[in-house]
């Protein structure tokens, strides 16, 4: 769908999975859910996260496919893999930075998200998006989520690896991007906080 | 009749709850035969009541599709909603009438099922007296089919004996609304909730038993709102909270005086519209002059601090709303629990105006409209009262016989259940309602069941309840018969037939119509749709406060549903009540009630320390009869597990994963522990939806709302102790059916 951007926002999941049910009623995969979904730590917290696949502008998982079985479209979207093209290596499973790719043995394939394609091809909303009851996942356009107290961001640091990727993820009003490298927050130069040896 | 002819075990193997993890067809048939239609309807849970559209091929329900255009959800939908269309090719679905044996239950033919009915009705009624028999509905059915039920109960019985499982769900906030503003209703719009600068959310794990809700806060907060949530745990919803006070359970009444309080002492009220628009202020004032902050504190373990900042927070807002639900409901103080918010609103003016008021979140799939028109033991169609000798007159001219005809108001849902165990109800026939699992003192309810001479049960599925039945007949599912719900907003709703009953299985409405005239009232109930139902039903509301005259299905459906009242068929319908200043009461004023602190009626003590609660999980629908069938909603939350905060287990050297006796002063069960912070430490939780050794209500007691007759089921007393080994129920494989847990604590 033109001028629709999706956007994930784990501060407002409410953990009930109807992304999950959802996504394996879709037609095209029907029995299978291509949601990654986690509770974070139970013990400590109600709060959980919902996450499809980022569609990363280089996907490593394309990257490092030794049979050139994932393809992005020239809408962005990083489709499942190619079937008569994938060997189920599972490298792309343990590369994807965000842990999104996986493996169907009965398939002998991997499958992922592919922003419910079937759907956005013919003007629907993908199914996740459009049944998540609190907004954590939504396909919306860029001024609506401007409303929200949050803001939307698209750059990741993984070490060195910069992803930018087409799936946004909602982030407190006064972040640039996202880091999870502690040493993007301290406040000494990397090199001077490593213990100096002789 | 006595207990159930075999072992549940074997009613078990042979109707379930079987879970069922694909879609009839297999996932892949879709695929090879499309859907041939798409129904535009609504979820059969909850009292949201989302839109929701059913892929329909043939006589079937394979599939979903959201509803986006609908305006309430906009396509949003829970897991329950999502899987909801499972149920209809369900291999467990009943397709044929069961009569009991001394094997079990055989199938039988509709003359033989419904002429041993009503002969066993009859004789019954000629022995004891046209009260002894009893009529149990349910607010999941469509308003049709609960206002047949309160005309068949009346006309085709006689008895005076009907009520319905909303009796365990809000009516002590119903009670408390008709007391301060002389209806029962939500008085807003939810778009108001988006458009407060303040929501108090009392006692409402709105993520998991109202999903749709949460959008409505997160567009509060996002346009700059305060979110306050008052819980014992802390749900999904509080990590997003501005402010969360974690109430000791059964106290939550103090919490609100406590609140009014600040309110008053600070001069936060607001004298004009108290003037102006109240009675009862000064004596409800002079109540709560004694809570101050600390001695609220101490009663409710809430700090002072918070409840000064919640008053100030909700006192300052130019709009504020304190929405509520069974928190606060199932308490033996329920109506005083939501009188104190109503008194709280109304002292700061809030009521009447976009984006402020106070609202019930109902529960039940038409949970509203379920209780509007006749199913309630006191109540008329159109939320008439019983005793009210103008309303008798009204309703026996629509119904065709004399008000002396209409017998006088009777027992409510739990105390029916009493007066079958005390031996002065014999016989029961009940639709919609799982007893067994719902009712509280669950094994107080198992020998009232035994003791019944007939048990009739109307029902889709073999519910536990339907063990001990004489006869079941296999009913309808709500995408089966067309009809209306009301939502928990106000707005009536129009429930299409998606598909026909499968099998030999009827609808509802056919069922009783058909016994009416087999115990010789035909003539009283000639129709042949669930339209003609919904006429007369119409001219049965008019002139009521629930006046539905003016809505139609096409109406309905044109303006994507209609809020009621609406008396006439050109009037717009009523979003917002109260919009004029004036209440429902004669002197058109709202009134604020004094509310008085007592105790619980299953106080903690030296021997049952520790506070038990109880509720719903996300994935799961009250008694589970419906629910625990869906395979992918049964792995989401196989069992029931005792939530226990860290420091409260250590105490008993309970670890995750262990198995914990939980005691109360009625019965024991044996549950897993699931070890939280999320949870205050002097309190745990089990949620409800499981039977027999599993079943929460085995341990919540019968002490009810003096008022509105709701059960406690928010406030227990138990002790704990660590079990040696896993219960008999977690040992057998029969019955419990269930997938092990996914990626839970």
């Amino acid at each position: 769908m033109h001028g629709y951007e999706f956007y994930v926002d784990p501060s407002r999941c409410i953990g009930c999975e109807s992304c999950v049910k959802a996504c394996e009623e879709c037609e095209t995969h029907r029995g299978k859910s291509m949601i990654n979904f986690d509770f974070i730590d139970r013990r400590g917290t109600t709060a959980t996260a919902a996450y499809v696949c980022w569609h990363c502008e280089e996907p490593t998982c394309a990257m490092v496919c030794p049979a050139d079985a994932i393809k992005k479209g020239e809408d962005g979207v990083v489709q499942s893999s190619l079937k008569p093209r994938c060997i189920g290596c599972s490298n792309c499973v343990l590369a994807c930075p965000f842990g999104i790719p996986k493996i169907f043995p009965e398939y002998e394939q991997m499958m992922k998200c592919d922003m419910c394609y079937d759907r956005t091809s013919i003007g629907k909303r993908p199914m996740c998006a459009t049944v998540c009851p609190s907004q954590a996942l939504a396909y919306v356009r860029p001024e609506e989520i401007a409303r929200r107290r949050e803001k939307p961001s698209n750059v990741f640091y993984f070490g060195n690896q910069r992803i930018q990727t087409r799936v946004h993820m909602m982030v407190p009003a006064d972040a640039e991007s996202i880091s999870l490298d502690v040493l993007d927050y301290i406040w000494e130069e990397s090199d001077a906080v490593l213990p100096q040896t002789q | 009749m006595a207990e159930p002819p075999v072992s549940a075990e074997i009613l078990f193997e042979r109707f379930g709850p079987h879970p069922a993890y694909t879609p009839p067809g297999g996932w892949q048939d879709e695929s090879r035969n499309p859907a041939e239609r798409l129904v535009k309807t609504h979820c059969c849970f909850c009292g949201q009541q989302c839109g929701i559209q059913l892929k329909v091929r043939g006589n079937q329900v394979i599939g979903f599709e959201p509803w986006e255009e609908f305006p309430f959800n906009h396509g949003m939908l829970c897991p329950k909603g999502v899987k909801r269309y499972m149920q209809g090719g369900h291999p467990d679905r009943l397709l044929d009438p069961l009569l009991r044996t001394p094997q079990g239950f055989r199938t039988a033919s509709w003359d033989e099922a419904l002429d041993f009915t009503a002969k066993r009705l009859r004789e019954i009624q000629e022995k004891y007296g046209k009260d002894s028999v009893a009529i149990y509905g349910g607010a999941s059915l469509i308003s049709e089919k609960s206002y047949l039920l309160g005309k068949f109960a009346r006309v085709a019985l006689g008895t005076r004996h009907i009520d319905y499982n909303g009796r365990l769900c809000m009516v002590s906030a119903g009670v408390a609304y008709k007391l301060a503003f002389g209806v029962d209703r939500s008085p807003l719009p939810w778009s108001d909730i988006a458009k407060a600068q303040v929501v108090l959310v009392a006692g409402a794990n709105v993520a998991e038993c109202a999903p749709i809700t949460t959008d409505y806060l997160w567009r509060c907060r996002d346009a700059g709102g305060k979110l306050i949530i008052v819980d014992p745990r802390m749900t999904p919803i509080s990590r997003n909270a501005d402010l969360y006070l974690p109430v000791r359970p059964g106290t939550d009444l103090v919490l609100y005086m406590g609140l009014l309080h600040v309110v008053l002492r600070d001069g936060l009220e607001n004298r004009k519209f108290i003037a102006a628009h109240t009675t009862g202020f000064e004596q409800v004032a002079e109540s709560v002059r004694s809570w101050d902050p600390r001695t609220v504190a101490e009663k409710t373990g809430v700090p002072p601090e918070s409840i000064e900042r919640a008053a100030h927070l909700f006192a300052k807002a130019e709009r504020a709303i304190a929405l509520h639900a069974r928190g606060v409901e199932h308490q033996s103080k329920g109506v005083e629990n939501c009188l104190a918010l109503i008194n709280l609103c109304l002292a700061t003016g809030n009521i009447g105006r976009e984006g402020a008021g106070c609202a019930m979140i109902t529960g039940q799939g038409n949970g509203q409209g379920g209780r509007e028109h006749g199913q309630k033991c006191d109540q008329l169609p159109g939320q008439r009262s019983i005793n009210d000798p103008e309303a008798r007159t009204h309703t026996a001219k629509v119904w065709g016989i004399t008000p002396d005809e209409i017998p006088q108001a009777g027992y409510t849902a739990v105390e029916i259940m009493e007066a079958i165990h005390r031996g002065e109800i014999k016989a029961l026939l009940s639709c919609c309602f799982n007893p067994i699992v719902s009712l509280p003192d669950a094994n107080f309810t198992h020998e009232a069941l035994e003791k019944l001479e007939f048990l009739g049960i109307v029902d889709f599925f073999m519910s536990e309840t339907a063990h001990y039945a004489d006869v079941v007949l296999a009913g309808s599912l709500q995408e089966e018969e067309e009809g209306i719900g009301c939502t928990a907003e106000g707005r009536v709703i129009h429930i299409q037939k998606a598909v026909d009953p499968p099998g030999n299985a009827k609808e509802d409405s056919w069922i009783y119509c058909d016994l009416a005239k087999r115990l010789g009232k035909g003539q009283y109930f000639p129709y042949t749709s669930t339209r003609e139902i919904y006429d007369e039903l119409r001219e049965a509301s008019r002139g009521g406060h629930a006046d539905y005259f003016g809505i139609t299905y096409e109406k309905i459906d044109k303006n994507m549903g209609v809020f009621w009242p609406c008396p006439s068929l050109d009037h717009p319908g009523t979003p917002r009540l109260f919009e004029d200043g004036r209440s429902f009461h004669a002197d058109g004023k709202h009134h604020l009630v004094v509310t008085e602190w007592r105790e619980s009626g299953d106080p903690v003590s030296a021997e049952y320390p520790i506070y038990l609660t109880t509720g719903r999980v996300v994935s799961q629908y009250l008694s589970g009869t419906q629910t625990r069938r869906i395979g992918g909603l049964l792995e989401q939350y196989p069992n029931p597990r005792l939530e226990i905060h860290p420091r409260l287990a250590e105490q008993y050297g309970i670890a995750d994963g262990d198995w914990v006796t939980i005691t109360s002063r009625r019965a024991e069960i044996t549950l897993q522990a699931m070890v939280v912070k999320t949870i205050r430490p002097d309190t745990v939780f089990i949620p409800y939806h499981w039977p027999g050794g599993r079943s929460a209500n085995r341990l919540t007691h019968r002490t009810l709302d003096p008022r509105s007759k709701i059960p406690e089921y928010k406030v227990s007393a138990c002790r704990l102790r660590k079990a040696v080994s896993p219960p008999e129920w977690a040992r057998q494989s029969k019955g419990v059916n269930a997938p092990e847990a996914k990626g839970r604590a």
